[in-house]
């Protein structure tokens, strides 16, 4: 139904004042500013929180039943035992991660009333599909977590794949409603209540490809770095049997093929955002002029509407952003200075993201050739080094991606349509919510680490019955 | 029925597999909380866990699967709920993160400090997180949350007699169904004497709750009149007897120790109450806002149906294979 979506409008010369004003349903409310911070700062606690347990929930189920099926097919135990370790740890992750993802539905209506009484059916649609995934997902994981000795080892194994299915779908669902806030199409607005709502043309707005691909593989990635940088540390400490040589491998593997995708699909990324949100490139790339044959920013800071003591590579954004030295670039100046992102953050977010991709990409190169080589690990420790801090890179790649998308969103809620600052719940006192919702995180944040460090030292594995050949085996 | 309509009922139809699978999970807390010290409590807690364990999470989900429908198909409803409500709701949000992480904590615990305090966490959030949601009924059932942003009384909305009665009536309510449900467990377990613990809670819980009901519709007549009406003499009263009879067969069915139909007239019972107060209130979700005001448009209405009814096909075998999986005697494998 082309006829009925409305145009997202959102060419950078059209100006934000004169855009989308509507908002008649919706107050604009003078507000305390603590309070927009406050609300902003949850949100961004708990999303930030949230999407690293929901990269481990994505991600591992896969590693976790390569791990089952190559035990079944080769009869070596050691995958077995990676698989039955991989699935204690998960279970907890997945607990975690399923709370903290409920606090986000809360958080949606709790936080950010005036977006979703007025948006919430437009993005209502991937929601119901996500929650139906999801569903899935919980119910499998319960069959596979708590059945290994219930259940034939083949009929185990595939109990766990819906799992898999269900962890990227919900990916899939849940970024394409945040893709819809960066490119809202799909709906027409009439005195500030939604007249018409083309439902699947919201969700599969422009952003949602290049976007919802990016989050997929980068969960791959938190989860495979992330479970080969515990095997890493345990090598550097000296235990280097075939049980943690596998347990490095088989993640890092998996992480590493998907590394040069990702960055293929980061460059795709970037080129929707020069397309869709010209004002977020010129915030990630610190351009402040419209111009030709732009150059690219390396570091630099922002100060009185200027990049100053920035490595400039000539010609380096035109060419990367549209294939082409010459090609214009918008810059910040188009956007009245209230319309622009806070440029510094989401400029270093971008490059501290950057940075750690190719990082991760030598790391996976250097794996690929001594691989092709030898068809052995590297023998340098600085391989096992580097491999201990993929996990962390990774995720510091992930939340820094993260807060180029959100940040460099700002000022608006949905894109050129509504603003944070309307959108927020107008109570008072939801800075008393954001004290109480960080102590709790921080505890949580505690409690998890505490416990998955327990879990990966000297727990001996329970062992199930089509497992006695290893019953034997404790790992130290 | 037009597409809202159906879009309430399935709604409710969540609302209430929430209620009887979710809120029996935070019962099984409530019971662990009650279960006594670590050594005389632990054959107890051991059951709670080993019931709990493999299907919370997928139980859980109908909290999400109630929020997102409310904000898919009554967006401005679902803005004013929780922007009046932001007090019992944040809280009852951090319950339910101290429940399902401290739950998964104490699972892979093996020192008795760690798992007093995360078995700790997991009962008290378990005893507070139905206490608000109920408290959050309260204030939508008593007509307290008014159409717009934040326009309701932040406190006085969801502290007030109607609330506080519903509150105290969700934490009875969960630990009831638990109670029941848990004696099943015991029993299939072989543990008899679990299953007396038990069945003797699920006597005593049962006719508190039966008696918190009265005091609750003795709250709605001062408190609530018009919902009191439609339970009393209107709409909504043969769902009320169904609840009151339901109630009375699950007395003596437990009594009479016939553990597997009590926890359908256990069911029932509550059911009684969730869709009474649903066709009391029935058509306006919120005063002075109809049904057909508040609803999202007939497009987003009818995907989000047809989604829901193909992934129901897809769904509901998984929930059976769940359930069978785990509500199947252990026999000798164990």
């Amino acid at each position: 139904m082309p006829g009925r979506t409305r145009d997202g409008g959102i060419e950078p010369s059209s100006g934000g004042a004169k855009v989308m004003c509507h908002g008649a349903g919706i107050a604009v409310h003078v507000l305390n500013g603590a309070d927009l911070g406050a609300a902003r700062m949850q949100m961004a606690l708990s999303l930030g929180w949230h999407i690293v347990l929901a990269c481990f929930g994505v991600g591992m189920p896969a590693i976790t039943l390569i791990a089952e099926w190559r035990g079944h097919r080769s009869g070596d135990s050691h995958y077995r035992l990676l698989a039955r370790r991989w699935a204690k740890a998960m279970g907890v992750l997945f607990a975690v991660g399923a709370v903290s993802g409920t606090i986000l539905s809360f958080e949606m209506g709790l936080l950010w009333p005036g977006m979703m009484g007025v948006y919430g059916e437009v993005i209502g649609l991937p929601f119901s599909l996500e929650g139906i995934a999801f569903f899935i997902e919980a119910i499998f994981v319960g069959i596979y977590l708590y059945a290994w000795d219930r259940l034939p080892p083949r009929a185990h194994l595939l109990a766990g794949v819906p799992i898999v299915l269900a962890g990227v779908a919900s990916a899939f669902f849940v970024v394409s409603a945040n893709a819809w806030m960066q490119r809202p199409t799909g709906f027409q607005v009439k005195d500030g209540r939604v007249v018409s709502v083309d439902p699947w043309g919201a969700m599969f707005n422009p952003a949602t490809p290049p976007m919802t691909t990016h989050m997929i593989l980068a969960a791959f990635m938190v989860a495979g770095f992330g479970m080969a940088s515990v095997y890493a540390v345990a090598m550097l400490r000296g235990r280097r049997d075939r049980y943690h040589r596998l347990g490095l491998l088989l993640p890092l593997t998996v992480a590493a093929v998907i590394t040069p995708v990702q960055i293929g699909v980061g460059d795709w990324a970037a080129h929707a955002v020069a397309d869709q949100q010209p004002v977020k490139l010129a915030a990630m790339e610190g351009v402040f002029r419209t111009g030709r044959g732009v150059p690219l920013h390396l570091g630099g800071i922002a100060i009185d509407g200027e990049m100053r003591y920035a490595l400039e590579l000539p010609y380096g954004l035109s060419l990367l952003a549209h294939w082409d030295p010459n090609a214009e670039i918008h810059g910040l100046e188009e956007v009245p200075p209230g319309d622009r992102p806070p440029v510094n953050v989401v400029h270093w977010a971008f490059q501290i993201m950057v940075a750690f991709g190719f990082a991760l990409l030598a790391l996976a190169a250097w794996l690929a050739w001594e691989w092709r080589r030898r068809r052995d690990l590297p023998r340098s420790p600085w391989f096992l080094r580097a491999a201990a801090a993929s996990g962390v890179a990774a995720v510091l790649a992930l939340e820094s991606g993260w807060v180029v998308t959100e940040v460099g969103r700002q000022p608006w809620i949905v894109f050129r349509v509504l603003r944070t600052s309307q959108a927020v719940n107008p109570a008072p006192g939801l800075v008393y919510g954001f004290v109480l919702v960080t102590v709790v995180y921080l505890l949580l944040t505690v409690a998890t680490v505490y416990v998955l460090r327990r879990l990966a030292r000297d727990v001996p594995v329970p062992v199930a019955p089509q497992e006695r050949d290893i019953s034997g085996y404790k790992v130290v | 029925m037009s597409l809202p309509e159906i879009m309430l009922a399935v709604l409710w139809v969540g609302l209430t597999a929430y209620v009887l699978f979710g809120g029996a999970d935070f019962g099984g807390g409530v019971w662990d909380l009650l279960a006594g010290g670590a050594k005389t409590g632990h054959r107890q807690r051991e059951l709670i866990e080993h019931s709990i364990g493999p299907v919370w999470e997928a139980n859980h989900v109908w909290l999400i699967f109630v929020i997102v429908l409310t904000w898919t198909g009554l967006p401005s409803v679902f803005a004013a709920v929780a922007s009046t409500l932001y007090i019992p709701l944040t809280l009852a949000a951090l319950g339910i993160i101290g429940r399902g992480a401290a739950f998964a904590f104490r699972k892979v615990s093996t020192e008795l400090w760690q798992r007093r305090l995360f078995g700790a966490t997991f009962a008290f959030s378990s005893v507070v997180t139905p206490f608000f949601l109920g408290t959050v009924a309260g204030a939508i059932a008593s007509g307290r949350v008014p159409l717009g942003i934040a326009r309701g009384d932040l406190v006085g909305s969801w502290l007030n007699p109607t609330s506080v009665t519903a509150g105290a009536l969700a934490v009875g309510v969960a630990a009831y169904l638990a109670c029941v449900y848990l004696t099943r467990d015991a029993q299939r377990a072989g543990a008899a004497d679990l299953v007396a613990a038990f069945r003797r809670r699920a006597l005593v819980c049962g006719v508190a709750v039966g008696a918190l009901s009265a005091v609750g519709l003795i709250v709605l007549r001062a408190d609530t009149p018009d919902l009191y009406t439609e339970l009393t003499s209107g709409r909504a009263l043969p769902l009320l007897l169904l609840s009151v009879v339901a109630g009375l067969a699950s007395l003596a069915l437990m009594w009479w120790r016939a553990y597997v139909a009590v926890r359908l007239t256990a069911a029932l019972a509550v059911m009684g109450l969730l869709w009474g107060w649903g066709v009391g209130q029935y058509p306006a979700p919120l005063p002075g806002v109809s049904l057909d005001e508040a609803a999202a448009t007939d497009a987003v209405l009818a995907a989000s149906l047809g989604s829901l009814a193909v992934g129901a096909v897809l769904l509901l075998p998984s929930l059976w294979w769940l359930y069978a999986t785990f509500q199947r005697d252990r026999g000798k494998s164990r």
